[in-house]
């Protein structure tokens, strides 16, 4: 059956070719209206529209579900468009069948149509996961009109939604329900929001914001199940959650739709193959828009189409220019939400990030530099410079000259070849705010350093300037440079942390509790890191302080620990690992022995040795043998020695009382107690308890992190000693008169050690610090002071006190044991065959 | 023919700011990194320096550094950074469809 066109070409002196789009969306339109701004006159067109609606800008759906626009104002092009251009459309009635050979396409009610071109531009699909439940009603994507129309009646209803995919598309589906009135669960699988466009920072900056405006944002949660009868009750999670839900919103990506093109037999990659000029495998017929894939790329996004459209255009009047590929920027379209990505972030080698985080203003920018040219932004808060950025970098302009200044923005930046920053702050007034966290003006900065404070640290602790968040740190010390001239060194009496920040380990430390900092991300936007997910230094040193600050609450993060805490055991030089069993006090049984004998033997251990430490330390052992070792010491009583960590390491012992002629009281017995109370915990250091029962000190309880020395009368405390490079003997704190106080001053010792010494800073260089008689004042003076660091310790005990390798042994983070592939390369002639 | 990529699974069994590691019989493990941005890159098992395994070190920014000694390798060109001098070879590898797929060539070559 052939349909008659409304504009029969005979008012047409020749006969114009016939083109016929497949696809009434963003890029078949936009290719029709380039064409027709080329040749109104050359071809002929039939457009064939899947959906109802005339052409409309897709990007627009997520204002119309959160009610700022109505449909009709994001038709592009209305009836009268289509009239005015003798364009013939087909609506509602999607193409189903190409036949190349008798270059014909036909549409779903049977209409068959000839063409001379044809252009496919079908878009894509949305991505549905495939789990139970994802046909039930009330399950749908976010992809055209009848969605949105979709989710308008559910929201009508009230009740909750669950949007599963925390990208672009599914925050916005999440802000358009919120806005009508719905409760929004957002369900993602990746522990950061559209980790594909923002790093870590920006993400953690977008979840909270989501989060205060009453989202509820889960990372890290996989869908198991949608449940329902007759239709979407709520989402299962695997980890056993339940959500309810009437409504359920699948926005977890899209595919290019390619299934009509590959029924046709062309040429398929990822998307419909391309070349320059949009022509696919097929010369008569071309192909636009997310559907295509050019040059081993596929585009989700709009601006890479126009690109195309142009090209295509170019190429079908016979004017050729060609089409190169595109680099793509990302805005998020919430309202107060500024978010905006560009280019490639990932960093490396050569690659430098420049970091600006002002922490009061909630802003975070990234600009990566390589070679001197802009390859990636990721800008949130504040995007006005988005667009500067982006076009520097598809310009690939040199930002050598401008590059100090670059990420202060283009108005800054472009003040003149001259822009000088220190005229810039010399030329401030004197009640221009320096610092937006204490409310210190310029003129109180400047009175400060007149008062004799020359360092950056000496400004910060008389008028506070830059002591919270650190973002005005660069102000103040131009303002030093301005004031003092040459007198200026930039030296400073405090050590940062690491070359990611201004502030040193206390200073860090102090602010987490004071400003209930929660999270690593949290910690480097509001103390302004330079660096976008901090160093192997810090990251380590966050996670503890924050692991002291919130005992039970924090979630660890475990690739912010170093290799040996992360899998429970002591890398070796050549890669394998050694396993040291907790022997409580050093005291051993035939069953452990016979448990360990056992291991060595199975698992081809090349050596077992007594440490210095009291116990033994089995060697050699493979990282994928790790967890069955484990469960099989466990199967005798043992747990974890912790010889790997920044934690209770031993509790020495000598024989004590009972055995030993000069012994005083049992010293093994509350060596073994002592050891109970204190396994498991996470320290700045590593730290080593003993228990001599005489001063003959066999256990050396003078050079630990706390040491006990029986005598007659009761109990010898001693801190702050070490063996090691530099041999430091422990320093008397006082002596007590039972175990129990014995016990208590050691748990209210080390909780002020945890509470308060840096991180990697052991007993002996923190007291060589602060001074021993700062420890006295606070454990023996004190009473109250003590009861309380002990309680705090004995507190936090409570959720770290189970084996590590109990969890591992059952199967906790398998992934970090096994390789994630194995290959055997086959002999070179089998291969060829 | 097999193809010209080896596929070692899915781009979600490597922890963010992690890495897993692929066997190869013969050869040296290839580890292969995921970022905070979730890129993914691979390298041989093997710092410049003296043979630490990259893959247990902690990833930060596009680097790693090394569990041993420390030092930090570039992730993208496998460089030691700063005063560090040496190289780790590159494992060519790409995401397609959330599956991550290893250069064959090169993969192969890690073996020989
Ligand atoms: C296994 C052991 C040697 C032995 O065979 O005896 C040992 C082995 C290591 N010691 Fe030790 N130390 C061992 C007892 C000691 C002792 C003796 C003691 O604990 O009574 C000391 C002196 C006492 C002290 O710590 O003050 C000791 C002082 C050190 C030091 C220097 C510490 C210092 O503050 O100066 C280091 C370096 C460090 O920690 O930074 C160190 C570091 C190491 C490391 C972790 C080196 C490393 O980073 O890889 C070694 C790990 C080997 C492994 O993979 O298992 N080891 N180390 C001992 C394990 C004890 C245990 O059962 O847990
Ligand atoms: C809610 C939402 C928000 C977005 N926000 C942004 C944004 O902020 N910025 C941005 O750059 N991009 C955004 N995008 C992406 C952007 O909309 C797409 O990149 C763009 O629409 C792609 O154009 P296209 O022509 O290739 O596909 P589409 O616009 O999807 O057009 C394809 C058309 O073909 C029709 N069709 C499919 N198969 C057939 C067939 N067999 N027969 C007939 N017709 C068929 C479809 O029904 C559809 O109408 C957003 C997308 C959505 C859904
Ligand atoms: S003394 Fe040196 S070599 Fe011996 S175990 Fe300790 S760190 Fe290693
Ligand atoms: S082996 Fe890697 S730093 Fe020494």
């Amino acid at each position: 059956m052939e349909h008659q066109p409304p504009f029969p070409d005979t008012v047409f002196s020749k006969r114009r070719e016939h083109l016929v789009v497949i696809g009434n969306g963003m890029a078949g339109c936009r290719a029709v209206e380039e064409l027709i701004a080329r040749d109104p006159t050359r071809y002929r067109v039939t457009i064939f529209g899947a959906e109802p609606h005339v052409n409309y800008n897709r990007i627009m759906l997520s204002p119309v579900l959160a009610g700022e626009k109505t449909f009709e104002q994001i038709v592009i092009n209305n009836h009268a468009w289509y009239a005015t251009n003798t364009i013939d459309l087909v609506t509602s009635d999607p193409v189903q069948a190409i036949d190349r050979a008798a270059k014909t396409v036909t549409a779903r009610s049977g209409l068959t149509v000839s063409y001379d071109r044809l252009l496919i531009a079908t878009g894509s699909d949305p991505f549905i996961i495939p789990v139970p439940g994802k046909d039930l009603p009330g399950v749908i994507s976010f992809r055209d009109m009848a969605d949105v129309d979709h989710m308008l009646e559910a929201a009508g209803k009230g009740g909750a939604a669950v949007v599963i995919g925390g990208g672009l598309l599914g925050l916005e589906a999440a802000h358009g329900l919120t806005l009508r009135g719905m409760k929004v669960t957002v369900i993602h699988l990746m522990p950061t929001l559209m980790e594909r466009q923002l790093d870590e920072a920006a993400g953690w900056l977008l979840k909270s914001a989501l989060e205060s405006r009453g989202q509820v944002i889960l990372t890290e949660a996989n869908t198991a199940e949608i449940v329902g009868d007759t239709r979407v009750e709520g989402v299962l999670l695997k980890d056993g959650t339940l959500i309810p839900a009437s409504l359920v919103v699948m926005a977890v990506g899209i595919r290019p739709s390619v299934a009509l093109a590959r029924d046709a037999g062309l040429e398929i990659g990822r998307g419909i193959k391309v070349d320059d000029h949009m022509v696919t495998s097929d010369p008569s017929i071309l192909a636009v828009g997310e559907c295509v894939e050019h040059d081993g790329n596929v585009y989700g996004l709009v601006a890479p189409l126009w690109d195309m459209c142009r090209a295509l255009a170019d190429g079908l009047t016979d004017s050729h220019s060609g089409y190169r590929g595109s680099v793509t920027s990302t805005k998020l379209k919430v309202a107060g939400l500024d978010v905006f990505s560009a280019g490639d972030f990932s960093g490396g080698g050569a690659c430098e990030d420049i970091v600006l985080r002002d922490a009061s203003r909630g802003i975070y920018k990234r600009v990566v530099v390589k070679d001197d040219r802009i390859v990636g932004a990721v800008l949130y808060g504040d995007t006005t410079d988005g667009g500067w950025y982006f076009d520097l970098l598809k310009r690939g302009e040199d930002i050598a000259p401008i590059r100090d200044m670059l990420i202060f923005g283009q108005s800054f930046a472009s003040g003149g070849g001259t822009a000088d920053p220190k005229a810039a702050v010399a030329a401030l007034s004197d009640d221009a705010e320096i610092c937006g966290c204490n409310g210190v003006t310029k003129g109180k900065v400047v009175a400060c350093i007149g008062a004799g404070n020359a360092t950056l640290d000496a400004v910060r602790a008389t008028c506070k300037a830059s002591a919270s968040c650190g973002s005005c740190t660069g102000l103040v010390e131009t303002l030093l440079a301005v004031t003092l001239g040459d007198e200026y060194s930039g030296e400073r009496s405090v050590k940062t942390m690491c070359k990611c920040t201004s502030f040193g380990h206390d200073d860090v430390r102090r602010e987490i509790v004071a400003q209930g900092m929660r999270s690593i991300p949290e910690v480097m936007q509001k103390m302004s890191w330079s660096t976008p997910d901090g160093c192997s230094s810090c990251r380590p040193a966050l996670n503890y302080y924050l692991l002291c600050a919130l005992p039970g609450d924090y979630k660890d993060d475990q690739q912010s620990r170093y290799v040996n805490e992360r899998l429970h055991a002591n890398i070796q030089k050549d890669g394998t690992y050694s396993v040291v069993p907790r022997m409580w006090g050093g005291l051993t049984n035939p069953r452990e022995l016979r448990a360990i004998a056992d291991v060595v033997e199975k698992y081809d251990a090349p050596m077992v040795k007594v440490t210095g430490g009291q116990r033994l330390d089995i060697f050699g052992i493979k990282k994928e043998d790790l967890p069955a070792v484990w469960a099989d010491l466990n199967a005798a009583g043992m747990v974890s020695g912790h010889a790997y960590g920044k934690s209770l390491r031993t509790v020495k012992t000598c024989v004590g009382s009972d055995w030993c002629r000069f012994g005083t009281q049992d010293s093994t017995g509350l060596g073994v107690k002592v050891e109970r109370m204190t396994w498991g915990s996470w320290m700045p250091h590593k730290f080593k308890i003993a228990v001599s029962g005489c001063p003959r000190n066999c256990a050396e309880a003078t050079i630990k992190d706390f040491g006990v020395v029986c005598v007659d009368s009761g109990y010898e405390l001693s801190v702050g000693g070490n063996g090691g490079i530099k041999v430091r003997a422990t320093d008397f704190l006082c002596k007590v008169a039972t175990e129990e106080e014995a016990m208590q001053y050691c748990a209210a010792f080390i909780q002020l050690y945890r509470e308060e010494a840096r991180y990697l800073e052991r007993t002996a260089p923190w007291i060589e610090r602060i001074g021993v008689a700062y420890i006295r004042e606070r454990i023996v003076d004190d009473a109250e002071g003590r009861d309380a660091l002990a309680a705090r310790f004995l507190f936090s005990q409570q959720f770290t006190q189970d084996d590590p390798w109990a969890a591992r042994a059952a199967g906790e983070h398998r992934e970090q044991h096994a390789p994630m592939a194995r290959f055997t390369p086959l002999d070179a002639s089998r291969e060829m065959a | 023919m097999i193809g010209e990529w080896l596929d070692i699974g899915w781009v979600d069994e490597i922890p963010v700011r992690g890495s897993r590691t692929v066997q190869v019989t013969g050869g040296d493990d290839i580890a292969v990194f995921r970022t905070g941005d979730g890129k993914v890159f691979a390298l041989a098992d093997r710092c410049p320096h003296k043979g630490g395994r990259l893959s247990q070190g902690i990833v930060h920014g596009g680097a790693v550094a090394c569990p041993l000694h420390n030092w930090r390798i570039a992730l993208d060109t496998g460089e030691a950074l700063g005063e560090d001098k040496g190289c780790t070879p590159v494992i060519p590898v790409k995401v397609s469809g959330g599956r991550v797929l290893l250069c064959r060539t090169s993969t192969m070559k890690a073996a020989a």
